[in-house]
């Protein structure tokens, strides 16, 4: 009987373990001892980090796009039919569109979405650029921007620890070379008592701040926004005007693991080393869906992805587990338009930035364009 | 029925500790305990302090074998 690994979730988790999955057990799947099949929910894939460029104007939104059945090894078995049902007690899962598909291993890789409208008034009156139709219209926001107060507002649970400073630094320099700093104003709000999650990068990112002028606003849990009155309060009780609001919305993970019962608010439980989810043995869990208490980042997915891909492996061929993954994560942080930084850690190491560099920002925009091979197992 | 649930925190370097329980309070019931497990005496400050800007309550911290337990209720 061949077994049979399915993926959901097509983005970059699930794409990067079905792809190096097909490279490890070429021999299984010539001989039909394993499949491999992945549910998605678009044709396309999207490069969700070139995001943060489209509100500038700085790559064209044709460039954040491939054909997902390009980007993935040929064989796998792609169906664009999300997920409707996962039953882990029965090892199957129904779909929208009416399959029933029984697997001997699941993936689980449906990552994370912003939910604006799970705050009072931020739906009508936030910008926001973490999906293309929010980065479009803070595109044109921007653009018609004539100077005043501009608030950049994050909040927690949210994917990609870093977006939120670089998108700060960025508006700054692009107010800057537009001459409208001098008749402009940006705060940046955060849930804790610090800039940044990360000690070292908020240590750095305040004296930045300092320097060129962008005011901050610590502990700041949005509770409301009022869209007539334009302002935006805390649930700290603190309330401030804005002209234009970007928001670095609440994220959650995805509908089908509510309601399949797997998580609340799509959040899986996970254990942090194997993987597993807790409770299954033959369910695994990679990227922004787990319940780890780690950074939700594309580099956290692909060094989870690697070492499922490796357990999977082992497991198929010779019924071991082959080693744990560590905790790490990986990130570039742009600093500006022209210069960058990045910092690494994992359960054991803390994290520790180098100065920003122009060096860094090429690099970064190098990765960019890589990402596309690390998706497809390349890297 | 109110539930209890625990974070485990430790060694969590970002979002860390206190971003954790923030999230998990978003999803909480009214009368929900969590439990968050630190080993950063920064967020163990931190957290209790917070707790009681914006009204949640303070059940207790204690101090074990290299990490620290803060249990908080959720009060709104
Ligand atoms: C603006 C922005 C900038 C970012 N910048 C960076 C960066 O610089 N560096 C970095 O490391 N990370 C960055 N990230 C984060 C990174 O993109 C994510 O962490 C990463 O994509 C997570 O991978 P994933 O596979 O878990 O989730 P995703 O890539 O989001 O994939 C999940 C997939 O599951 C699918 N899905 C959902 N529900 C179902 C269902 N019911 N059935 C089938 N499929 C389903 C979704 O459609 C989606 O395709 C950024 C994100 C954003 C938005």
């Amino acid at each position: 009987m061949s077994k049979t690994i399915l993926i959901v979730g097509g983005g970059l988790a699930g794409t990067i373990v079905a792809n190096g999955l097909c490279r490890q057990l070429g021999s299984e799947l010539r001989t039909g001892a394993v499949n491999i099949t992945m549910l998605g929910t678009t044709e396309t894939h999207m490069y969700q980090p070139g995001l943060l460029y489209v509100p500038f104007g700085k790559i064209r939104e044709a460039e954040l796009f491939r054909e997902q059945r390009k980007v993935l090894d040929r064989r796998v078995n792609f169906f664009v039919d999300p997920a409707k049902h996962i039953d882990v007690e029965k090892n199957q899962v129904a779909t929208e569109h009416g399959r029933t598909i029984k697997y001997d291993y699941l993936v689980l890789a449906t990552g994370s979405r912003i939910m604006p409208q799970n705050i009072p008034g931020m739906k009508e009156a936030g910008h926001w650029f973490y999906d293309l139709d929010g980065a479009r219209k803070l595109r044109d926001a921007i653009s018609n921007f004539q100077g005043g107060k501009i608030i950049v507002n994050v909040n927690a649970p949210h994917k990609c620890p870093v977006a939120p400073l670089e998108v700060t630094l960025m508006m700054h320099e692009y107010l800057k070379a537009h001459g409208l700093w001098e008749k402009s104003e940006i705060t940046y709000t955060y849930p804790i008592g610090r800039l940044h999650a990360l000690e070292p990068v908020a240590h750095w990112a305040k004296p930045e701040f300092d320097r060129i002028g962008i005011k901050y606003e610590t502990f700041f849990n949005t509770e409301s926004v009022d869209p007539e009155k334009k302002t935006i309060k805390s649930m700290e009780g603190v309330e401030l005007p804005f002209d234009l609001l970007i928001t670095i919305p609440p994220h959650a993970g995805a509908e089908v693991i509510d309601a399949s019962g797997l998580g609340k608010g799509g959040w899986v439980p996970t254990n942090p080393k194997t993987l597993h989810r807790d409770g299954s043995t033959n369910v695994f869990v990679c990227g922004d869906t787990t319940n780890i208490p780690i950074s939700k980042a594309g580099s956290t997915a692909h060094f989870e992805a690697d070492v499922l891909i490796d357990n999977l492996v082992s497991l198929v061929t010779e019924g071991r587990f082959a080693r744990d993954y560590d905790g790490k994560v990986f990130c570039f942080i742009e600093t500006g338009l022209n210069s960058g930084t990045y910092v690494w850690f994992n359960y054991t190491t803390p994290p520790n930035p180098g100065p920003p560099s122009q060096m860094i920002h090429w690099f970064k925009l190098a990765y960019n364009r890589l990402y596309w091979l690390s998706a497809r197992g390349l890297l | 029925m109110a539930e209890r649930q625990t974070i485990d925190a430790r060694g969590a370097f970002c979002p860390g500790p206190l971003m954790e329980l923030i999230a998990a309070l978003k999803l909480a019931q009214i009368g929900d305990e969590i439990e968050v497990l630190s080993s950063d005496k920064g967020s163990v400050n931190d957290i209790p302090a917070w707790v009681t800007k914006v009204g949640h309550a303070n059940v207790g911290t204690t101090e074990k074998d290299g990490y620290w337990s803060v249990v908080v209720k959720k009060a709104k």
